[in-house]
């Protein structure tokens, strides 16, 4: 019996040739990306990881996250090449009774970057919570009470022209309102100004998106039972719209704790001698400047001599400051699992 | 022992009748009915029927003023009165209407709560609190709705758990917990299969003893098997109304019989 030839062959034809190239341009692009991101994290990894950790017992460079960051000397002892911080050397020359050892120094390559972190902590909780607060009831207004009319399509606009303001012009914009008028001065409270109006249009819009996902009969079937708008929205639409609203906030979160621009004029300092909890009065607190991980690295990446010792300070920064980021990040998503699961329809 | 006194019905529900008096609605510029005047009599089972848009739930949605919600919507002439007091009248309050008005949605919508929550709902939010009062409503809302023996056993697992007709019954149970004196319908079994449709209509049948009930449906045996009353309506217009097994038996006007034998619509 005659087999019948396959009418499935693979035949050759220019719109096959144009689908290889097509899916193989597409594949080569996304690998280029990925090689991309894994160049930048492999080598912020790889040198960060240098002045992270320590080959010996505990493994971690305690005095990195213990330490404000300080002078770096650098001199010969007894044939030996010594590296030691600001204090330390001092310590080191009122003990060795020697009234002066010439010495490198280097600036901010020494000690760590405590004040830093702590300061970054503080910034991202601070407008995190003013722009989850504005942002929430704003979203809140606009999908739920508000009706289609001249001022709302305004508001809206103004929200989309405010996502695309850089984030720079906001620095300037809180240190005219907050640093200049206000006169809070560079401050915990201007930079918590500023960074929350920045991330404002992300929130708002990301909100409002959770909230018009909650089903629509969830609204119907609470007010058909004589619930007021208020008691509608408390308890049967916030409550499920939370996890959408707190997966767009960890892309605020990430973003408010990396940019520059809005703290150099309103909130931080390149040095403080004080931690943010050692002032004199509760209220002192908030008007306090801060130091901060992405400023910190702009001053020793780009404000003072570069040499190997300050090497170490910017990736071992850069290090920590991604680690924190993907840390905070980490938290919010599984906040956000369990609520989704606690929450679901 | 105590069986026949939890399901006793709550004392004196007075049946409220509902009244619509040359009504012309507008959604814009859209006029969705059309000089509407249509009397329900308490204690009976009103069905409203009709092809899709013919503004049937739009009226029923005029009844607790949920149409309201919509901003274009409006009334243009007329008034729709319950127990003789004109719904938007200037004191009127929506909340306290929606109170005495239930209703129960086409898509049956029980909030991600549990079963025992989503009963309670309207007492929670009166601000009710007292757990006892609390227990009672829900074995009494729940025996009415039929769903008592099926759920009791787990009324704190969500409402979401439950069969779509079971989550349907829930909502009548939802709606019943407030005791009020309407329970208006909107296509309450077009997302159920026949079984659960001959429960909801059993029960439908059981709360016209209580309450006074309006339903629109699009399906005409459903009409005729639980209404005592029924009005057609075609283009926003009411063509006509009368006694249920008069409309589908004998109908006056050609349109209507037309709609039943299913010669359109």
């Amino acid at each position: 019996m005659q087999t019948q030839a396959n009418p499935f062959q693979h035949r050759q034809s220019t719109v096959r040739f144009l689908e290889s190239l097509a899916s193989g341009t597409i594949r080569v692009g996304t690998y280029l990306v990925l090689l991309a991101a894994a160049c930048i994290f492999l080598t912020i990894g790889y040198k960060g990881a240098q002045t992270v950790f320590t080959p010996h017992w505990p493994f971690v460079n305690t005095e990195f996250f213990t330490e404000k960051p300080s002078t770096l000397y650098v001199f010969e002892w007894e044939g030996k090449k010594v590296e030691m911080s600001d204090d330390r050397f001092r310590a080191f020359k009122a003990a060795h009774k020697v009234e002066d050892i010439p010495a490198e120094t280097y600036a901010h390559s020494a000690g760590g970057i405590l004040p830093c972190i702590v300061g970054t902590a503080l910034l991202v909780l601070g407008s995190m919570t003013i722009a989850l607060v504005l942002g929430v009831s704003s979203a809140i207004y606009l999908s739920e009470y508000s009706r289609d009319w001249w001022l709302l399509r305004l508001i809206r606009l103004a929200i989309m022209n405010l996502a695309g303001v850089p984030s720079i012009v906001f620095g300037l914009f809180g240190f005219a309102l907050f640093v200049g008028y206000f006169k809070w001065n560079v401050s915990l409270m201007a930079g918590w100004f500023t960074l929350a109006f920045m991330v404002l249009p992300v929130v708002i819009t990301s909100a409002e998106e959770a909230l018009k996902a909650v089903p629509q009969g969830f609204r119907e079937g609470s007010l058909a039972l004589g619930a007021t708008q208020w008691q509608t929205i408390r308890t049967n639409v916030l409550p499920y719209a939370i996890p959408g609203i707190l997966t767009s906030s960890i892309l605020g979160i990430a973003r408010v704790a990396g940019e520059t621009a809005p703290i150099l004029f309103t909130a931080a300092y390149v040095v403080l001698d004080r931690y943010p909890w050692q002032v004199a009065k509760w209220t002192d607190f908030f008007f306090q400047p801060v130091q901060a991980l992405p400023y910190h690295i702009y001053v020793v990446s780009s404000k003072i001599p570069q040499n190997e010792y300050t090497e170490r300070m910017q990736y071992g920064t850069a290090f920590v400051f991604l680690a924190l980021v993907m840390l905070i990040s980490l938290g919010s998503v599984i906040l956000r699992i369990r609520l989704r699961h606690k929450l679901k329809w | 022992m105590d069986e026949t006194l939890k399901t006793a019905p709550p004392e004196a529900v007075a049946p409220a009748s509902i009244e619509i008096d040359h009504l012309d609605f507008f959604y814009g510029d859209h006029q969705a009915l059309f000089d509407i005047n249509l009397a329900m009599p308490a204690h009976k089972v009103t069905a409203l029927i009709g092809p899709s848009g013919c503004g049937k739930s739009t009226l029923l949605r005029c009844l607790n003023r949920m149409n309201d919600l919509v901003p274009v919507a409006r009334i243009g002439h007329g008034q729709v009165r319950i127990h003789g007091t004109d719904i938007y009248g200037p004191n009127v309050d929506p909340i306290e209407l929606r109170k005495r008005v239930g209703m129960v949605f086409q898509k049956s919508n029980p909030f991600p709560k549990s079963i025992y929550e989503n009963v309670i709902y309207g007492l929670r939010i009166q601000g009710r609190t007292k757990r006892s009062d609390l227990d009672e409503v829900v074995e009494r809302s729940l025996r009415q709705a039929a769903l008592w023996d099926e759920v009791k056993d787990r009324l704190h697992e969500s409402g979401l758990g439950l069969s779509g007709g079971q989550q349907q019954r829930l909502c009548i149970a939802r709606a019943i917990a407030v005791e009020p004196e309407i329970i208006l319908m909107d296509e309450p079994c077009s997302a159920l299969d026949p079984i659960a449709t001959s429960k909801v209509e059993e029960l439908i049948f059981e709360l016209k003893k209580l309450y006074t009930i309006v339903i629109v449906t699009h399906n005409m045996q459903q009409a005729g098997r639980c209404s005592d009353l029924t009005a057609f309506f075609y283009l926003g217009k009411l063509i006509e109304m009368d006694r249920t097994e008069k409309l589908f038996t004998n109908p006056a006007e050609k349109q209507t019989e037309d709609y039943i034998t299913g010669r359109f619509g």
